[in-house]
């Protein structure tokens, strides 16, 4: 019935389940930060709203945090499950740095969550802001290291290879390798602007519904002024990426602007129907000179063609799509942000439109990390570390009927927690603000969840 | 070097196992409890694992990452043979851990669904641990005597993971519930010996290696206070359960403290019997380590990181020690 070979489906469950991980830490690595931020304009101005936003948003910062947990849990099994050949070739480089990622983050963040959750009681403020600092450092760690490992596979320095197997030469290059830099401070700005979308999003959904109150209002700012400084940041940051790219990958970056042959000013592709078969762009518009402009900052620059690579190159729509959603959804969220800030500058409260924009935008900071990481993931295939081992070469010969019976397991129960992930927080966003049911009294009827009091 | 850097993965591998069978042991027991308690109880019960459960989980990761770290070879091959097994165990805590946060987040009238997940989630993660384990001890070979003795671990853990429940919760509950923690512990405490008695007897029938470690002189005569001591602990933890007087008091933490004797006794007893085997009888430690230099590398932050991490664990059940009331983030 299925004609699918087991490599393609152990690719399709890998894929499926990093994608539904990396939604998670995206948004706790940024949204720890945030209220961290919180707490301490609490802590200084002891204004009950900074506490109030404090207490929403943590609880929303728990479940997701749970999410991310769980999802993770499933990635430290899947290298042996899936690719044990990675393991075994790559084992001294990537085995180590993962440790550390273990020991340094996992358990620092997973410990002082108790504390920043339900330590509120139990101990004084400042440990209290001390537990947050630890789990934003530990998130913050846990990315470190994993990217760390990432960007070496992407951009791999510092090894030899002795009988096929991959020998460290110098830890300090391979942690700090060429494409790390880039990519750790791409990622984190990106979990930043994910977490400001959602808390602008969920705001304006909570003004529209009209069960808002003054700590809404506040997080609304934070998240316009957070995403109107960094969104310009990261398109800076995207297109130093992007560079360092072109001198690592450059066939990553013929796919992603879909040059097929080797060219001087070579156009930028703005949309078109790559077609693989063919080689060439169907219905193309184009802007003459542009990609050799932005990627050699010269009019007439060498741009090398995916049909003059003599490797193998990776597959060029997907690459191509998915690099143009990632550069509309920050255009859109440039555009955004910038109007808030407009209208908060013009001292206008923000009308209806706008408020309906950004609940629809509540998780665009997804859409943008995912098809980002697709062009990065996809746009290094058929390699797993770039140049110099193939993903084919490492994959478990499990029969095909068993992974696909998993990987449907795997993505009932995904849809399943995002939906209800969606709906509770939607749930959560609809209830009266805080300070909204002290003022009416509702105070014991509506917050005496049993358990966790809510 | 060569020979102690492997020695030493193995044994910190071991004890990460051991904290986590113990530690996550007993919030999966919990689970594998809720759905005994009115549903007062279960907030209760769920608030006393709250703050930790998180932590607890870490340590199998932990676990699994120094397989991966220090025997890259059988990280491998341990996980492609278990691939059924461990991602079933997956499912099942990813259903435990989301249900955890879901039940008072979600609707009112969703609550029933993801107490009842939390459950789902802990029995199946917890019997497919207990498959996995037995498909270890047997080497990986799927023979059908060894598939059966996989079955009787799967069967077994569920009640260690019930009784280190139990024991939990007479430390953390008090009145009512603590009454009803008492009386499930006598129910699982009977179950629990026979599937351990079980477990001892057929380990050394479905593996010769293993039973020719144990049946020679002098090492039997070395090894007899291991079961000697297990059965020890484990009649005074029956004696125990029949004084609720002691178990009323603030002493009903030597419950937990003869359960987690009953386990590190198991685990010396594992380790001794799997050394100097990563996986029985296929690869030894030395052959699936990973180079010197990785271990090294890796060994400094070991030496660093675990004492902190011990220390802050602490430091945090310290926070939170005494009877469990309702959570709250305010």
């Amino acid at each position: 019935m299925f004609d699918v070979d087991p490599f393609t489906l152990s690719r399709i469950q890998f894929a499926l389940n990093i994608s539904f991980h990396i939604l998670f830490p995206t948004i706790t690595i940024g949204l720890c930060w945030i209220l961290l931020l919180f707490r301490t304009i609490y802590t200084y101005t002891e204004n009950k709203d900074w506490e109030y936003a404090y207490f929403f948003w943590i609880k929303i910062f728990a479940l997701t945090f749970a999410l991310g947990v769980v999802s993770g849990i499933t990635m430290s099994f899947q290298f042996g499950t899936n690719w044990p050949g990675y393991m075994e070739k790559v084992g001294d480089i990537a085995g180590p740095l993962l440790g550390y990622e273990v020991l340094t983050a996992f358990f620092l963040e997973a410990s002082f969550l108790g504390i920043m959750l339900f330590g509120k009681n139990r101990v004084s403020n400042r440990i209290h802001l001390v537990s947050c600092w630890m789990v934003a450092i530990g998130t913050t760690l846990s990315a470190f290291w994993i990217l760390s490992l990432n960007s070496w596979m992407q951009t791999p320095t510092g090894y030899a290879l002795e009988d096929g197997v991959f020998v460290v030469k110098d830890w300090w290059s391979i942690i700090f390798n060429p494409s790390f830099p880039y990519r750790f401070s791409h990622m984190l700005i990106a979990s930043i602007l994910t977490s400001a979308f959602l808390i602008m999003g969920v705001s304006a959904w909570r003004m529209i519904k009209k069960v808002d109150g003054p700590e809404t209002r506040n997080v609304m700012y934070t998240g316009i002024i957070i995403a109107a400084i960094f969104t310009p940041i990261q398109i800076f940051v995207g297109d130093l990426h992007g560079l360092n790219t072109l001198e690592h990958q450059p066939a990553k970056v013929a796919a992603i602007e879909a040059i097929w042959d080797t060219e001087e000013g070579a156009p930028l592709t703005l949309f078109g129907f790559p077609d693989e078969t063919e080689k060439k762009t169907h219905f193309a518009i184009k802007i003459p000179k542009l990609a050799s402009l932005i990627l050699t900052h010269e009019l007439n620059g060498e741009l090398k063609g995916i049909n003059d690579f003599k490797d193998e190159t990776p597959p060029v729509s997907p690459v191509f799509w998915a690099f143009r959603i990632m550069v509309g959804v920050g255009t859109l969220m440039l555009i955004v942000s910038w109007w808030g800030v407009f209208t908060i500058w013009r001292k206008k409260s923000i009308g209806k439109p706008l408020l309906t924009i950004m609940s629809v935008m509540t998780f665009s900071g997804w859409v943008a990390v995912l098809s980002g990481w697709y062009v990065t993931e996809i746009g290094r295939q058929p390699y797993i570390v770039y140049g110099a081992l193939t993903t084919a070469d490492v994959v478990a010969d499990h029969p095909a009927g068993m992974l696909l019976s998993t990987l449907i397991a795997y993505a009932l129960i995904y849809i399943f927690l995002l939906i209800s992930y969606i709906m509770t927080i939607r749930y959560m966003a609809t209830k009266l603000a805080r300070s909204q049911t002290m003022i009416h009294g509702y105070h014991n009827k509506s917050t005496q969840l049993t358990g966790e009091k809510a | 070097m060569e020979y102690w850097l492997p020695v030493f993965f193995y044994g910190a591998m071991g004890l990460a196992m051991l904290i986590y069978v113990v530690l996550d042991g007993y919030d999966l027991g919990v689970g594998l409890l809720l759905p005994a308690g009115t549903d007062e109880e279960k907030d209760t019960m769920i608030a006393s694992i709250g703050p930790f459960w998180d932590a607890n989980e870490t340590w199998i990761v932990l676990g699994v990452g120094i397989l991966l770290i220090a025997f890259p070879k059988a990280h491998g091959m341990i996980l492609t043979s278990l691939y059924l097994p461990v991602t079933i165990m997956l499912l099942g805590l990813i259903l435990r851990g989301v249900s955890f946060d879901f039940r008072v987040k979600a609707q009112d009238s969703h609550k029933a669904m993801w107490n009842k997940l939390f459950f789902v989630g802990s029995l199946v993660a917890t019997t497919s641990q207990g498959w996995m384990l037995g498909s270890f001890v047997t080497g990986l070979q799927n023979s059908t005597t060894n598939l059966l003795f996989s079955v009787l671990i799967a069967i077994t853990l569920p009640t260690l993971y019930i009784m280190l429940g139990t024991a939990w919760l007479m430390i953390k509950t008090e009145n009512e519930l603590l009454l009803k923690s008492i009386k499930w512990a006598k129910r699982a405490i009977l179950p629990m010996g026979v599937g351990l008695l079980l477990i001892s007897i057929a380990t050394p029938m479905v593996s010769h290696d293993i039973a020719a470690k144990w049946f020679t002189l002098p090492n039997i005569i070395a090894l007899l206070p291991i079961p000697f001591a297990c059965a020890i602990f484990y009649i005074t933890i029956i004696w125990l359960l029949s004084r609720e007087d002691i178990l009323k008091t603030n002493y009903n933490w030597i419950v937990f403290a003869m359960l987690i004797a009953i386990c590190l006794l198991a685990a010396v007893g594992l380790a001794y019997s799997i050394f100097p085997d990563v996986v029985i009888g296929k690869i030894t430690i030395w052959q699936a380590a990973s180079s010197i230099g990785s271990l090294k590398f890796i060994l400094v932050g070991t030496l660093i990181a675990l004492p902190a991490i011990v220390v802050y664990t602490i430091f945090i059940y310290r926070i939170f020690r005494g009877k469990a009331t309702t959570l709250s983030y305010e």
